[in-house]
């Protein structure tokens, strides 16, 4: 009997989840259907690149049926809700497809509406992101007009996609004015809730070592409850206010509207909760999550998808085939930060070893938590290895999908037990 | 591991003052921690965030952060900030004997 896998979003978790899944399982047993509201993958590493010209934005941007193998059926419609108790998708078209398996692959929601004044008076003339497409092209245009003051890069709250990318644009903000000569004219300040520039200890310290290098004002356990456009401030919950000539804020995140009109799905910020190992939903044994939609305690990015993907495939087809699931999913991330000058860190963990220094994957490897040429050459490679490697759901060389421990130097991780070799 | 002393009970908390052990908790102890926080007195919407702490904690294994506390607590965000002008989520888990909220990564 041939089964149903409906897969909600085609962005980097569905895609390569997609992929897998149809590598694994014959077409008699199994239809693999992904289910999108637009036909545009973004390489989204790449939108942190476009307010400096050092990526144009239609370079970034491919059609999501055609990163899809031959066999995975690609429907173009907004989802309505999921229907738990009937194992169906309402489609926004009117239709609604049932399941078997269903796959939450919808990641996270940006939500500037959420934050009082954001999109108000002075959005796109003095208060920008670069974490969409639209924005980071006119955030360009805005750069390259400022020839001075000061310049404040703000998140709202977390959590967010790629917690590094707004320290990245700290660093590359800093090269760039550099670059240009001015940047004893401009006064740059990094905004955070957290309290210090990321959250995990050994890294903190060595990106708030590398923001005190850069000249980069940290401003931490700063609630912004209001962005005013007009006076150009920032304003916390606290009655703090950080002024600005220009800034570069990343909104709140969410999960998909979809999720708040489907009963028992998600949880009050709209992310599914599921089992951190297994990524099977806490409402349904037939539904997984991959990606930023998951609550699972790890960054939201890319790559946590990518190590995701080999897990949850494993998992539907155990759950198809009525075996019990593997917990195999330790929460492994990676990261390339770039900080500028044509150098960027390398940083590797995973829910229960923080970043430390050492080498990845192996003990000759690329240097961890070290600015170096090699990793910024890294980075670069990565938008290659993401449409030919990862989005096809193929494991890359020498990168394991549980985290690596060879090569690392174990000083920082006092918890950390002895490692395998 | 150091400990702190409320209500005539020892506690395990970590360097921060955040209890490691929440079931060594007791309403007794709250004014007093709250005390030392620089909160003056418990008003009953304390006492609202202070037990939705500590069910949030008990039914997720975390404290919520400031901004699921204004979504589902019933008090908005603006409020919390009056009642806990330090941090309401950080002190909020303080006085409700919880670990400090983890922060999202």
């Amino acid at each position: 009997m041939t089964q149903r896998i409906i897969v909600l979003g085609g962005g980097t978790g569905g895609t390569l989840l997609a992929n897998r899944l149809r590598r694994q399982l014959d077409r008699d047993s199994a239809e693999i259907v992904v289910v999108d509201s637009d036909n545009e993958h973004v390489y989204q590493p790449g939108l942190l690149f476009i307010p400096f010209g050092l990526a144009r934005p239609e370079a970034l941007v491919r059609p999501r049926q055609h990163q899809l193998r031959a066999g995975v059926e690609f429907r173009c419609s907004a989802v309505d809700h999921v229907d738990l108790e009937n194992d169906t998708v309402l489609l926004a078209d009117g239709t609604s497809l049932s399941y078997d398996v269903l796959v939450v692959a919808t990641g996270a929601r940006l939500m500037p509406e959420e934050t009082d004044g954001l999109l108000g008076p002075g959005w796109l003339e003095k208060v920008f992101s670069f974490y969409s497409l639209d924005p980071a092209v006119a955030l360009r245009q805005a750069l390259a007009r400022f020839d001075g003051g000061r310049l404040v890069v703000g998140v709202m709250d977390m959590p967010i996609k790629c917690p590094v990318a707004p320290l990245e644009f700290s660093f590359l903000a800093d090269w760039y004015f550099r670059k240009r000569g001015i940047r004893d004219k401009v006064e740059l300040t990094y905004v955070t809730p957290l309290d210090g520039a990321f959250t995990k200890p050994t890294c903190n310290r060595e990106l708030s070592g590398l923001l005190t290098d850069k000249g980069i004002r940290l401003i931490t356990e700063f609630n912004t409850g209001e962005v005013d456009g007009r006076d150009r401030r920032l304003i916390s919950y606290d009655g703090r206010e950080v002024p600005f000539d220009l800034a570069v804020l990343v909104p709140l995140h969410g999960g998909q509207a979809y999720v708040d009109r489907s009963p028992g799905l998600g949880d009050e910020l709209g992310f599914i909760p599921v089992d951190q190992h297994t990524l099977q939903a806490k409402a349904r044994p037939n539904v997984f999550v991959i990606g930023d939609a998951a609550d699972v305690p790890a960054s939201k990015a890319g790559s946590v998808a990518h190590f995701e993907g080999e897990i949850v495939a494993r998992n539907i087809c155990r759950h198809l085939a009525g075996e019990p699931l593997n917990a195999g999913f330790d929460g492994h991330t990676n990261c390339f930060i770039e900080s500028g000058f044509g150098k960027a860190l390398l940083i590797d963990f995973n829910y229960d070893i923080e970043p430390v220094t050492g080498r990845f994957p192996g003990r000759i490897g690329l240097p961890l938590l070290r600015e170096s040429r090699l990793n910024h050459l890294g980075k670069l490679a990565f938008g290659w290895l993401y449409w030919h490697m990862l989005l096809p759901g193929r494991n890359i060389p020498a990168v394991p999908g549980q985290m690596p421990r060879a090569g690392k130097h174990a000083a920082g991780t006092s918890h950390l037990g002895p490692a395998p070799d | 591991m150091p400990t702190a002393r409320y209500a005539g009970a020892d506690v395990c908390v970590n360097d921060e003052g955040f209890f490691t052990e929440p079931g060594q908790w007791t309403e007794a102890m709250a004014p007093e921690i709250a005390s030392q926080e620089g909160i003056g007195e418990l008003t009953d919407r304390h006492w609202q965030v202070i037990k939705f702490m500590r069910h949030q904690y008990e039914a997720k294994g975390t404290g919520p952060t400031v901004r699921v506390l204004g979504k589902t607590s019933g008090v908005t965000i603006k409020e919390l900030y009056e009642m806990f002008p330090k941090g309401p989520a950080k002190i909020a888990a303080k006085i409700a004997g919880i670990p400090k909220p983890r922060g999202c990564i």
